[in-house]
């Protein structure tokens, strides 16, 4: 039995190497996407037997016989013991967003070498890990947050930094997904209509919920998403109307102002009538999409267009400038690591576990799941045409406003595209164009739609798949933005309240309306630059988003390896030394181009010089890009306090000069263990 | 046979933690109530200092 084990790990490991050697070394032809498929599963496969195994059993010493938090504070509330793969469903609804379907199909661009090595090397050992190793520490916290964690572990300037941390993050993300939403949006009245008609229906289930229904959730999200679908059929009529379609046809600005207005009103309004049920159809459809997509794609088996590598690997890129080190590794973001999963690792899911062994299941083995969905995407983004890829995602200012001009740009950068095919395609997806839509979303709903439109129903249905991809995409950038609004409103008040009182009243209607006017205006701000920015936006702010990102994970990597010295397990430290590295290395170079960088379309200081010397003065884009390096600066600046505060502690550990303490809660047996010998 | 009916079983459970419809039976347990639109109206409430906190991840 032993003998076939081995052999059956040999076999995945002899196919694995041999999927990535085929992605790796193949040039010059297409490849099948089922070897990105195959090489992603042989990784996880060997990743959570082996890796995470060792982490297990050496590094965390995973206890059966200790009680979770959900077992011995369990309150039917909070702290549930629930069966482990309802815990991974829960999970993993909670750590999926749009970051794993925008960044692949943005870094892209390089080809679909750089990004898919990144996304398996980057979850097998820097994403999984961490939502792991967080995961844990929390559950024996009693389902203690990130920040309290730090603050305990680390000390005082831990935990504020993380504090800190976690706000920018957030404005930062909910600007970058509104402009991810807006780009996808403007001038297109088929996705506007529908995502305007989800709206309404969420709040038709939010009442249908509370008044016809009470707790029929799952009924109510069927309803919900059969209206959905019924607006994007309706969508197409109201698109194609001359009269309605001018009602939803806006420009990006207008866009812009529309879902800053929309943010607050959801921060504002009742969490039943509006944020819960959106929240409600927006798992139910990015749950079905997501299992739709994964089964497309093994279905369809499609070839990949985009070359390996492309000329683009020298930074100078339309989607985004920079080279590959270090803009790919912040561009993924969340398909590889995320520090906003530390939040949630941290948050509901430690409450919930039942035994402490399944952890690892949990925690390694959600993240392996949101990364491949980032696989999926990167599917998506590289079965275009590279020309086709490029005009999508290539913003005016690189290639162009007129068609013809545009096409002809991308044709002498090497990936032949013309004006009447991109046309044509416009068209199949019942849109007016599809050049210049920055952002990623536009580009996946096309590689989405081609995918779906080959497996069911042909061409006839391209412009439904699109829209139901854009709908898919919109509906959940638009739930973590007002989701966001909302959280980030709770914090500023928690703050607010220790300065005075009634500022920190969550239920104080002017309170509310204060904080949530500041947290709308924070994001609103970067949405604003975005849309006004020549280069579409993308470009400055999705590498913001990615430093911030990871900058988290370079937080909770501080405290994780803080603690696994402090256990006394200094010689396997290198688990989370080694991700926190290179993240630092990664980080710190991104942002230090970011802001100093000569090349105008990298560095802040030297676009806004690049503006104050040119004829064209534009003191706003000027004032914008001082802005974004004054917002990387604190950011980087308050990492390093951590950073430094962390290697504090462990040269005191290890040096013997503190004791070796951790902060977890007291040993309680479990009574599962012996329930189960029985 | 039995393994997809588990499985099917399983996928329900996790949907209607997902959902918060497990959240919903708990609480009407906890509290000893019956099913209707006040507790309906009584969760919800308890759920918005809870649920309302929790990041959606990006």
């Amino acid at each position: 039995m032993r003998i076939l084990r081995i052999l059956i790990w040999l076999a995945i490991g002899v196919l694995g190497a041999l999927a990535l050697a085929t992605i790796a070394l193949r040039r010059g032809e297409s490849i099948n996407a089922m070897w990105l498929v195959v090489a992603a599963l042989c990784t996880y496969a060997l990743g959570y037997r082996f890796y995470s195994k060792f982490i297990a059993a050496k590094v965390l010493v995973l206890d059966a016989h200790r009680a979770t938090p959900a077992e011995h504070l369990e309150n039917g509330r909070d702290f549930v013991p629930t069966n482990k793969w309802v815990v991974f469903g829960h999970h993993f609804a909670a750590i999926a967003g749009p970051g794993p379907l925008v960044g692949p199909v943005l870094a892209a661009q390089f080809g679909y070498l750089p990004g898919t090595l990144w996304i398996l090397a980057g979850a097998v050992f820097g994403g999984c890990v961490q939502d792991f190793v967080i995961l844990l520490f929390s559950v024996r916290r009693d389902g203690k947050s990130l920040t309290e964690i730090a603050r305990e572990e680390i000390g005082r300037v831990g935990g504020l930094v993380a504090y800190a941390a976690i706000i920018g993050i957030i404005v930062i993300l909910l600007g970058v997904c509104a402009l991810v939403v807006v780009n996808a949006l403007k001038a297109s009245p088929w996705g506007t209509f529908t995502i305007a008609m989800t709206m309404p229906i969420a709040m038709l289930m939010g009442i249908y919920l509370r008044r016809l229904r009470p707790g029929k959730v799952l009924e109510t999200s069927l309803l919900g998403f059969v209206l959905v679908l019924l607006a994007i059929w309706g969508g197409q009529w109201a698109s194609q109307n001359p009269e309605i379609g001018k009602w939803f046809t806006f420009t990006a600005p207008t866009l812009a102002i529309l879902i800053i207005l929309y943010g607050f009103a959801a921060s504002a309004l009742p969490v039943w009538l509006l944020l819960a049920p959106r929240d409600y159809l927006s798992t139910f459809v990015k749950l079905g999409t997501i299992a739709m997509l994964a089964i497309g794609i093994v279905g369809l088996r499609p070839t990949l267009h985009m070359p390996a590598l492309t000329r683009f690997i020298d930074g100078s890129g339309p989607v985004f400038a920079g080279k590959i080190f270090p803009f790919a590794f912040i561009t993924i973001a969340c398909g590889a690591i995320s520090g906003f999963h530390s939040l949630i690792s941290s948050g509901t899911t430690p409450k919930l576990i039942r035994r402490e062994p399944e952890a690892r299941m949990i925690g390694y083995g959600a993240m392996m799941a949101e990364s491949m969905v980032a696989i999926m995407a990167t599917i998506a983004a590289c079965v275009l045409q590279p020309g086709t890829y490029f005009a999508i995602n290539s913003p005016a200012g690189i290639v162009g406003q007129a068609p013809e001009a545009a096409a002809a740009t991308i044709s002498n950068w090497g990936f032949p595209v013309t004006a009447t095919e991109m046309h044509s395609l416009a068209q199949a997806v019942g849109e007016q164009t599809l050049y210049n839509r920055t952002g990623g979303a536009p580009a996946f709903a096309v590689g989405m739609a081609h995918i779906f439109s080959n497996s069911l129903g042909g061409q006839a249905v391209m412009a439904l798949w699109y829209h139901f991809a854009i709908m898919f995409e919109a509906l959940f950038i638009l739930t973590v933005l007002d989701a966001g609004t909302r959280v980030g409103r709770f914090m500023i008040q928690d703050a607010l309240g220790h300065l005075w009182k009634p500022l920190g009243r969550t239920s104080s209607y002017p309170s509310i309306l204060t904080t949530s006017a500041l947290i709308v205006l924070a994001w609103g701000y970067f949405l604003w630059q975005g849309v006004r920015d020549p280069l579409g936006g993308i470009n400055s702010l999705w590498p913001l988003f990615g430093i911030a990102n990871q900058l988290l994970a370079t937080v909770a990597l501080c405290v994780a390896t803080t603690i696994i010295i402090k256990m006394g397990k200094a010689r396997y430290a290198v688990v989370t030394l080694a991700p926190l590295c290179w993240l630092v290395s990664v980080t710190f170079t991104a942002s230090w181009h970011k802001m100093f960088d000569p090349n105008p379309r990298i560095g802040f200081l030297s676009h806004a010089q690049s503006l104050a010397s040119g004829t064209a003065t534009n003191a706003r884009l000027i004032f914008n890009d001082r802005m974004d390096t004054v917002v990387t600066g604190i950011l980087i600046t308050m990492v390093s306090l951590i950073l430094i505060e962390s290697t504090l502690e462990w040269a005191r550990v290890i040096s013997g000069r503190k004791e070796a303490r951790v902060k977890e809660s007291p040993f309680v047996a479990t009574q599962f263990a012996a329930e189960e010998q029985v | 046979m039995k393994l997809v009916a588990g499985s099917l079983r399983l996928l329900i459970c996790a949907l209607r933690e997902i959902f918060d419809e497990s959240a919903y039976e708990r609480f009407l347990l906890r509290h000893k109530l019956p099913r209707s639109r006040a507790t309906y109206a009584q969760f919800l409430r308890e759920q918005e200092l809870t649920k309302a906190r929790r990041p959606r991840c990006c």
